[in-house]
């Protein structure tokens, strides 16, 4: 899996709601095994633009190709070979943890009950939560450990394009920066691919390879350097302003 | 990417055991590979390799077959080299045995079901308790607020009110009248073909008037409004609840009986007793009509035997239920959303749970009234 290939298209995509158009004519390729962080001012969409890749949202026009096959609508490579944190964890609030995270294996494939148990047992543990997690509902956890059930979900089927809605927002700096490893490392031995929506700036540096910057209704990729010497007026300021500078200076990027 | 289904084989070399493993070894084939090496004899070796170097691809959970077989075996007493790892599947086994050590062990308390059975009829048994004496302790605090705010009436939230009781008076016309006026018609065809037999029809009227003046237009009409109007107040503060807007009211220094209880709850105060008359007029224009339509009475008939039987004493007897049957409703509705904590789910939940309670506690005071009303001999 070490070529180069694209794994999301994305081809003069324009979406709107009523007359408010929030991308118009975006493209945006995102290759196999890449960690791209999508930032953008708050309005710009950048939900409503991992929304439409997933095919939660129709677009009004332009082409969405994922792994090779279109996402008009939630298809099959969405269902199984994609997984997504949404902002809340989005858990079944009438399922357990363990439970949860089992879905995915029920409905596409056919494990013994120890098996799942097993495999639900180890992604618990792969998140970071603690092993009574498991038998527990959402709403007994905490906001941060929800979220990490909720990727524990998303893990379930070992995707290849992992999804995530701002992942670390309403975490403690020390969670934040224990989910950005986790990240990290299942990004290296897995081989995957994350589209990452954040407002993290830590997450951005330290574990992001390319930047994805929403300005324009349209979709500026670069690495972190290559942004940085952007003119752009917002992206100067993004990059730039003081939160900025505090967390970069400290990775060295 | 093709696809190779994945295999393991086991050879016994003598006292040695090497297991070898290839092909995909990933999510979409781990059911039957976990099948395959259940059924593998993995008793009775003295040392074991496992030769993975033909395993093509790997996840986390083929990787997990792979570490959860070498541990297995090691708690066997047989220590198990893993050969041939590619360094990239290597890490995913790492981080699958970190992971795994982090819980020691998968294994689960599975508990008796006799004993959860208990518990549970237990626990509920301990939650109705409960429950009884919060809902007093509800009561005991919406009535000193409503105390407190009657002598600063600026404090009754006029606005409010009136809102409310658009909501749940005036919308509320339209199903109530086409209801109860649709139960006035059954009700005079009922006892209309049960007079019949005694020449006795033209008492139709006595019974509809008897029966809707003093049960039927307050019972059905606060049935309707405890399914239409409290579960509304249960959804209503239930979603402001979850938004933590009631909690940013109490830290502005709103008090939430004050501001959301307390206008539904004097709205349906206002509102039900005058929806009961509307109703009883309701259903007895439904039986009218229909007692007229089958009967051998005239209209004129009719309308004296019935005005012989509308007494206030009939009218006032039901009308005095219905302030009591308010009050109870908006109560529990309210309480009910109050009591929404945490997940939006639970509003669903609490919501059904305010209409059924609303309504035993409606129709439990229904059967108190009738006790002290025959006891009192009205």
């Amino acid at each position: 899996m070490t070529k180069e290939d694209a794994v999301i298209t994305v081809k003069g995509l324009r979406t709107q709601f009523g007359t408010a158009v929030i991308h118009d004519n975006l493209d945006l390729t995102i290759q196999r095994g890449e960690v791209v962080g999508v930032v953008g001012g708050s309005g710009t969409g950048k939900s409503v633009l991992m929304r439409t890749i997933l095919g939660l949202n129709k677009q009004r026009a332009g082409t969405i190709e994922m792994l090779g096959q279109d996402t008009r609508e939630i298809s099959t490579v969405v269902q199984r070979r994609c997984g997504v944190l949404f902002q809340n964890g989005a858990l079944f609030s009438s399922l357990t943890v363990a439970e949860n995270i089992q879905v995915p294996m029920r409905e596409h494939l056919k494990l013994s009950r120890g098996l799942m148990d097993e495999l639900a047992a180890l992604k618990i543990a792969m998140v970071g939560l603690p092993r009574d997690a498991g038998p527990k509902y959402p709403s007994e956890l905490s906001g941060g450990m929800r979220k990490r059930a909720g990727l524990a979900r998303a893990l379930s089927l070992d995707p290849e394009i992992v999804f995530l809605d701002e992942p670390t927002a309403g975490l403690d700096p020390i969670g934040a920066a224990a989910f950005d490893t986790l990240i990290r490392e299942l990004q290296q031995s897995l081989g995957l691919t994350v589209f990452m929506v954040t407002h993290d700036l830590d997450s951005l540096s330290a574990i992001c390879d390319r930047i994805a910057v929403l300005v324009d209704k349209r979709v500026r990729l670069g690495t972190m350097a290559e942004h940085m010497r952007d003119p752009h007026p917002w992206i100067q300021e993004y990059f730039h302003g003081p939160r900025a500078r505090a967390a970069f200076n400290g990775s060295g990027k | 990417m093709a696809e190779a289904a994945g295999w393991v084989k086991s050879v016994l070399e003598g006292d040695r055991l090497v297991l070898s493993a290839g092909g995909d070894w990933t999510v979409n084939g781990v059911g039957t590979l976990d099948r395959q090496i259940r059924g593998l004899a993995l008793q009775g070796a003295g040392s074991a390799s496992l030769e993975t170097s033909e395993i093509s691809a790997l996840d986390t959970a083929g990787a997990w077959l792979l570490y959860r077989t070498q541990r297995e075996l090691a708690a066997g007493g047989v220590t198990v080299q893993l050969n041939g790892l590619d360094p990239r599947h290597a890490t995913l086994v790492d981080l699958v045995e970190k992971a795994d050590s982090l819980h020691a062990e998968t294994d689960r308390i599975r508990p008796n079901v006799l004993l959860l059975l208990v518990n549970r009829v237990g626990r509920s048994v301990c939650d109705a308790v409960d429950e009884l004496g919060h809902l007093l302790n509800f009561f005991g605090l919406v009535i000193i607020t409503l105390g407190r705010c009657i002598v600063v009436p600026r404090r009754l939230r006029i606005v409010s009110l009136v809102n409310q009781m658009e909501q749940t008076g005036l919308n509320a016309l339209g199903i109530v009248g086409m209801l109860l006026f649709m139960i006035g018609v059954v009700l005079a065809f009922q006892s209309a073909e049960q007079l019949r037999r005694f020449a006795a029809e033209i008492f139709t009227a006595d019974g509809l008037a008897v029966l809707v003046l003093r049960e039927i237009g307050v019972l059905i009409a606060a049935i309707l409004i405890a399914g239409r109007s409290g579960s509304a107040f249960t959804a209503e503060i239930g979603m402001m609840k979850v938004n933590e807007e009631v909690d940013a009211m109490s830290t502005i220094g709103l008090d939430p009986i004050e501001v959301l209880v307390l206008p539904r709850i004097n709205a349906l105060l206002i509102t039900l007793p005058l929806l009961t008359f509307f109703a009883n007029v309701a259903a007895l224009t439904g039986g009218t009509i229909m007692a007229v339509a089958t009967l051998d009475v005239t209209y004129t008939q009719f309308m004296r035997q019935l005005a012989d039987a509308l007494t206030l004493k009939n009218l006032l007897v039901g009308m005095v239920k219905a302030p009591v049957f308010a009050f109870l409703i908006g109560m529990v509705g309210c309480y009910e959303g109050l009591k929404v904590g945490g997940s939006a789910e639970s509003i669903g939940r609490l919501t059904t749970q305010s209409v059924v309670e609303s309504i035993v506690l409606v129709i439990l005071a229904d059967a108190l009234f009738s006790i002290i009303f025959s006891q009192l001999g009205i």
